[in-house]
């Protein structure tokens, strides 16, 4: 892969075409030759750190931490080029080079550097940063610190390769390389067999969804022949049927669904939290598991030639949506409860995404400032657990407020933001979300009402649930565990270098929602990728639903408070409702995927090993004892002897001309 | 005014043959007139330089033959054509590589071959000549008498060449087969046998040569394929000849069921010899059996394909089977010799232009992985004993392999690479042999063949998967034996006791084996058998990762003279 990027930096800049542009204008993409190397720096230190073994044990994770953010500054100064084009040409095409020249099918490696995927790339990079930072205090005492580095980096550039991409192929490897990167990063600690069973469940499930991206990588090679965005998405609107779009965008479904934990496959998501809470927050909350949206926006043209595979996306982000808020109402472990609220973010992202044109600029709104204020709780809780001894259990917290006031602080914004409050982030995400929904669609009233609800509904749940594992960690009595139970517990604030990744990415859900929303800047940003999109009246009025949003999301926080801020909190957890017992293990998620997948599949697994041992083996070995008794056989005639020998050949000499003979007459 | 005219003789298309031989005459005055002390180094030096200019002497005529297509000498007696020169070049060059190994010797300055062949084994006066360090420099012109054979063999144009080039290149064989240091008696019984039953194949081809001559009146292969084409009242009488002809052929590459002599010959014979023998025997017999079935059989194709078609399903299938019982390591890569001839029979058969780059082809990566397989062979010793005992004859016995991988990787790997090309797996040159020979017999129409054949590999997989995985994931065998009674078997008398199928009774060193318990060691030598063993590990490796230049390069001149 590394040859790739020093290929690309020894390319002439001729290499770089505008797609929208003429050649003319390619002269001005000399600054957007350092481009490759956004991938490159975090894939070389990865490559070093690994090689270069426990040498590099001492400055290992400061090399981690300057190539990511090394190639944060390689991307802001190609973002600060791209700002200098005009908006219609900001669209770039940077080739590598042949990747692939077998025949029919022919595919050049190359970078696609628009709005979109800079939008990604710098939020990858500068969270990426952050959290390499925290990351360097968080890991201080484990002895194998430079491997996690290393995985980091891997990830960074993996997931780098995933956005910047020129075709689905080039997608998939990075696909792939995230999928390898979570994999080791949640069994980081995989002498913990449970650990390494986590990030095993999650491998398998995001397998079963790399199959879907496999199954359309197969389909529009066969109907467009080629699977590079370019001839994918402009041969979308005329050129295939729309069944075949239909079952195209379907299996991207199915491939987003399995890296963002979607309804059907998210069950993954809660166990990934054994990995280092790091790793929680860049992977498995700001960046690797918004990889199905970024998949669905960027093939917004296949979406929208498909209206049945969009109705699914939108019902698929829906039923996310509402099993997320629910999962996460009874989740007493800190990091699972926000992997719930993860999993049902991303379920307003899939939602907006399926809704076409007026919701494609508002999924990646909302990912972008989720990634900030999702990442900076993560990072809390981390910071939290750095306090408690490792405490995941939010019953054995309350009343940290006083003891880490910078945590307490920064994890405020997040939870301000993600519930909705303005002026904070997520309103202005989260709101645009809920207005699109409600806008009606030609021939489907009921989808406005439908879908509209579910995102408010599922609005004042999420503030009651955030607004629950805010007071139940930082407000509320001190329910820390004593000598009595085992270890008495000293919260205390964490090093510097752990609080202020948390307080930059706290600045970023207060204000970057504000600044991004104002004069529509962010949606002007992207339209040289998405489009126009004419603005559409929702059902009610906008300031009916941003007042009715807001009333639920008060609600929700008042239910909490009163519940957990205000009276006392059991330190262990209630009976509970049905619904309350069934939410705290993921609403029978697991149990259903055993019966209905892991059961039978370990049936078909033993019939067939049976059926190994007793036909096939039994045919190999009978075959294999045969040949041996017949070289026993053979043996004997070899006696040694030269006049059997000669009689032998004799012999054989006289059945052969017999046989000529017979067959010539 | 008539003019004498002399009798052209292209000398230079004569040329690889012309130096080989005469270098071998020479190498039989050196014996003579040269002070023993320096024979060995003369011989060496002379050897080389004639195989070395032979190869030269081919590639000086290979544009001109790409050109015309090739020249008939001596009145039609040789055709230097195309595959004429892919074979010389082949064969000079793994006689040179194989020529190495033949002169290397050992750290105390033995080398394979008897100090005086002419004692009786195990008298005092072997003895005596063993102690005053004695070396038999025959050896140099023998081995080049017989790649002089082997040159002329393949570019023969009539049966008479045909016949005086095999026994040119048999005798001189026979003689050193007979030649062992070690286990004298097993090498000179095997000489013997070699000797009798090559004289009685020798025999059969000379009867079908006279029979074809009666038929056709002519011995040139162009005028008998003239003759096989009018239909005539004495087809029994042709039919009956090329049985006979082929079978002297099918003797030489060791097909079944004229194989008989190849495991006992191999396993007698001084190893560097059997690598040589396997090598260039093959190549030049399979180079003959190309041509007269390609040029002077075609018309004959239907009724003697029953009669190929049989011998190569047997030979595989044959060759195959009996490796998966042997014991003994030289016998091993006999009967997979035997294989290999049925692989390339099969590219024979093919009767297209693809079936000759191909046969042409797998001779070279075969003869290369043979010759650096026995070289290895020809290293592994066993040892009476501790680390300062005196280093015996070769560790031939399965057993004793155990363990290689551990105490000398490099070599255990180079075997094991050679293993895999003899199995055919792929990034080694066997695969792209055995690809190229069951592509062309399938697209012959030969495909039942390239089933079977593909059948045999992977059974043959078995085999040599076995010997590697002997070699590094077995404990080492002198590891059990430590401690062992004195009285227990040593593994090489137990080899004998248990192992192959010969009967050869009589071990030449049974007492210092069985006094004490051995061990398995790899001998230091004076270098040359390890470049000649490098030289081989990497043409397998390059030929197979690059195939394709040498195969273009094959192709390019792949047709036969009329």
């Amino acid at each position: 892969m590394h040859t790739l990027t020093t290929l690309a930096a020894s390319l002439p800049s001729g290499m770089y075409t505008d797609s929208f542009s003429p050649a003319s204008e390619t002269v001005r993409a000399g600054v957007l030759l350092v481009a490759p190397l956004l991938v490159g720096l975090p894939l070389l230190s990865a490559a070093v750190l690994l090689l270069a073994g426990r040498r590099s044990d001492k400055w290992g994770h400061w090399l981690g931490v300057l190539a990511s953010a090394a190639s944060f500054v390689v991307a802001a100064i190609v973002f600060v080029a791209m700002l200098q084009r005009s908006a219609e040409s900001r669209v770039i095409d940077v080739s590598l080079g042949t990747w692939i020249d077998a025949g029919a099918f022919q595919l050049d490696a190359g970078m696609r550097l628009d709005p979109l995927s800079m939008t990604f790339v710098l939020l990858v990079t500068f969270v990426g940063t952050l959290i390499h930072v925290y990351a360097v205090a968080y890991m201080d005492h484990d002895v194998d610190r430079r491997r996690f580095f290393a995985y980091l980096n891997l990830f960074v550039a993996a997931m780098l390769i995933l956005v910047l991409a020129d075709s689905y192929l080039l997608l998939f490897v990075g696909w792939e390389g995230v999928g390898l990167a979570s994999y080791l990063l949640i069994g980081f600690w995989n002498y913990n067999t449970e650990y390494a069973v986590a990030a095993k469940k999650a491998f398998v499930a995001n397998r079963i969804g790399d199959l879907g991206l496999i199954i359309a990588l197969g389909i529009m090679f066969a109907t467009f022949g080629a699977v590079d965005f370019g001839t994918v998405l402009s041969g979308a609107d005329g050129s295939a049927s729309e069944g075949t779009l239909t079952a195209i965008g379907l299996m991207l479904l199915l491939a987003a669904c399995g890296k963002s934990a979607q309804f059907p496959l998210q069950s993954w998501l809660g166990d990934a939290m054994a990995g280092p809470t790091p790793v929680s927050a860049l992977i498995h909350a700001a960046t690797m598991v918004t990889a199905g949206v970024y998949l669905i926006v960027r093939s917004a043209p296949l979406f929208d030639a498909a209206p049945t595979a969009q109705l699914v996306v939108v019902i698929v982000g829906a039923i996310t949506l509402l099993f997320g808020a629910i999962v996460g109402c009874a989740k007493d472990d800190i990091k699972k409860a926000l992997a719930a609220s993860t999993m049902s973010q991303i379920g307003y992202m899939i939602l907006a995404a399926g809704l076409g044109p007026v919701g494609y600029a508002f999924a990646i709104f909302h990912l972008i400032t989720h990634g900030f204020f999702k990442a900076g709780m993560f990072l809390g809780a981390g910071s939290v657990m750095h306090g408690m001894d490792d405490q995941v259990n939010m019953r054995r917290f309350g009343g940290l407020a006083r003891y880490m006031t910078i945590t307490w602080l920064t994890f405020m914004a997040g939870w301000l933001a993600i519930i909705g409050i303005p002026p904070f982030s997520g309103f202005f995400s989260k709101d645009k979300i809920i207005e699109a929904a409600f806008v009606p669609v030609d021939g489907a009233p009921w989808r406005a009402w439908v879908f509209g609800s579910i995102t408010m509904l599922a609005a004042g749940i999420t503030a009651f649930y955030m607004s629950r594992l805010f007071f139940m960690t930082f407000e509320g009595e001190r329910r820390w565990s004593t000598k009595r139970d085992g270890s008495a517990q000293h919260p205390h604030e964490s090093p510097k270098l752990m609080t202020w990744p948390m307080i930059v990415l706290a600045v970023g859900s207060v204000g970057l929602g504000f600044f991004l929303n104002s004069g529509g800047r962010f949606v002007e940003w992207l339209e040289p990728v998405l489009g126009h999109s004419e603005h559409h009246e929702p059902v009610l009025p906008i300031w009916v639903l941003t007042v009715l949003t807001l009333a639920l999301v008060l609600l929700g926080v008042v239910i909490a408070w009163r519940r957990y801020a205000v009276s006392q909190v059991p330190v262990v957890p209630p009976v509970g409702t049905a619904l309350t017992r069934a939410a705290r293990v993921d609403l029978y998620q697991d149990s259903v995927n055993d019966i209905a997948l892991v059961e039978p599949g370990q049936a078909l697994t033993r019939s067939l090993v049976y059926a190994d041992r007793t036909v096939i083996d039994g045919t190999v070995t009978g075959v294999g004892l045969s040949t041996v008794l017949l070289g026993g056989w053979v043996r004997r005639l070899q006696t040694g002897f030269v006049r059997s020998y000669a009689a032998s050949m004799l012999l054989g000499l006289v059945v052969l001309i017999v046989v000529v003979l017979l067959v010539q007459s | 005014m008539t003019e004498f005219v002399a009798p052209t003789v292209d000398w230079a298309a004569l040329s690889p043959v012309v130096i080989v031989l005469l270098a071998a005459v020479v190498g039989v005055l050196v014996e003579a007139f040269v002070p023993a002390r320096a024979r060995r180094t003369v011989q060496l030096t002379l050897a080389v330089a004639a195989l070395a200019g032979a190869v030269i002497a081919v590639a000086a005529l290979w544009s001109g033959v790409e050109e015309t297509g090739g020249t008939v000498v001596l009145g039609g007696s040789l055709l230097v054509d195309g595959p004429t020169l892919v074979l010389q070049a082949t064969i000079a060059l793994l006689a040179l590589v194989s020529l190495l190994i033949i002169a290397d010797r050992t750290e105390t300055g033995e080398d394979a071959f008897a100090p005086n062949a002419a004692a009786v084994p195990g008298s005092d006066y072997e003895e005596l000549a063993r102690r005053k360090g004695v070396q038999q420099t025959e050896i140099y012109p023998l081995v080049l008498f017989a790649t002089g054979g082997m040159l002329i063999f393949p570019a023969t144009g009539d049966l008479l060449t045909l016949f005086v080039a095999l026994e040119v290149l048999s005798l001189p064989l026979y003689l050193l087969t007979g030649m062992a240091r070690r286990r004298r008696l097993l090498s000179q019984e095997a000489s013997m046998k070699y000797f009798l039953l090559g004289a009685f194949s020798s025999a059969l081809l000379l009867f079908g040569i006279a029979l074809v001559y009666g038929y056709s009146g002519s011995l040139r292969f162009s005028e008998i394929s003239e003759a096989t084409q009018v239909p005539g009242g004495l087809d029994s009488l042709l039919l009956v000849g090329s049985v006979l002809i082929l079978s002297g052929l099918l003797f030489k590459v060791g097909a079944v069921p004229f194989h008989t002599w190849t495991p006992d010959v191999y396993q007698g014979a001084p190893t560097p010899i059997t690598g040589f023998m396997a090598a260039c025997t093959k190549a030049a017999a399979f180079g003959a059996l190309l041509r007269i079935v390609y040029t002077m059989l075609p018309g004959l194709a239907w009724d003697l394909g029953v009669l190929l078609w049989t011998v190569a399903i047997l030979t595989m299938v044959v060759g195959t089977v009996a490796a998966l019982v042997q014991t003994d390591m030289k016998r091993v890569l006999g009967y997979s010799s035997i294989a290999h001839a049925g692989f390339i029979l099969t590219g024979i058969i093919a009767l297209n232009e693809a079936g000759i780059v191909a046969v042409l082809f797998y001779l070279l990566v075969y003869g290369a992985a043979t010759v650096g397989a026995f070289g290895i062979v020809w290293l592994v010793r066993e040892r009476a004993g501790g680390a300062d005992s005196p280093i015996l004859g070769e560790a031939t016995h399965l057993s004793q392999w155990a363990g290689l991988g551990r105490t000398n990787p490099l070599l255990a790997l180079t075997f094991g690479l050679f293993l895999l090309s003899f199995a055919g797996i792929p990034l080694t040159a066997g695969f792209a042999g055995k690809f190229s020979v069951f592509s062309a017999a399938v697209e012959g129409g030969a495909w039942p063949l390239a089933l079977i054949g593909v059948l045999a590999s992977s059974v043959a997989v078995f085999f040599y998967v076995r010997i590697i995985v002997l070699m590094f994931f077995t404990e080492p065998a002198g590891a059990q034996d430590e401690g062992a009674a004195p009285s227990s078997l040593a593994p090489s008398a137990e080899g004998f006791a248990l192992g192959g199928d010969s009967t050869v009774a009589v071990e030449a060193e049974p007492v210092v084996q069985a006094r004490s318990t051995v061990s398995t060691t790899v001998v230091g030598t004076e270098g040359f058998a390890v470049v000649a063993i490098a030289v081989c590990a990497l043409v397998t490796i390059v030929l197979g990762v690059f195939p394709s230049p040498v195969l273009d390069l094959i192709a390019s001149v792949a047709t036969f003279l009329a």
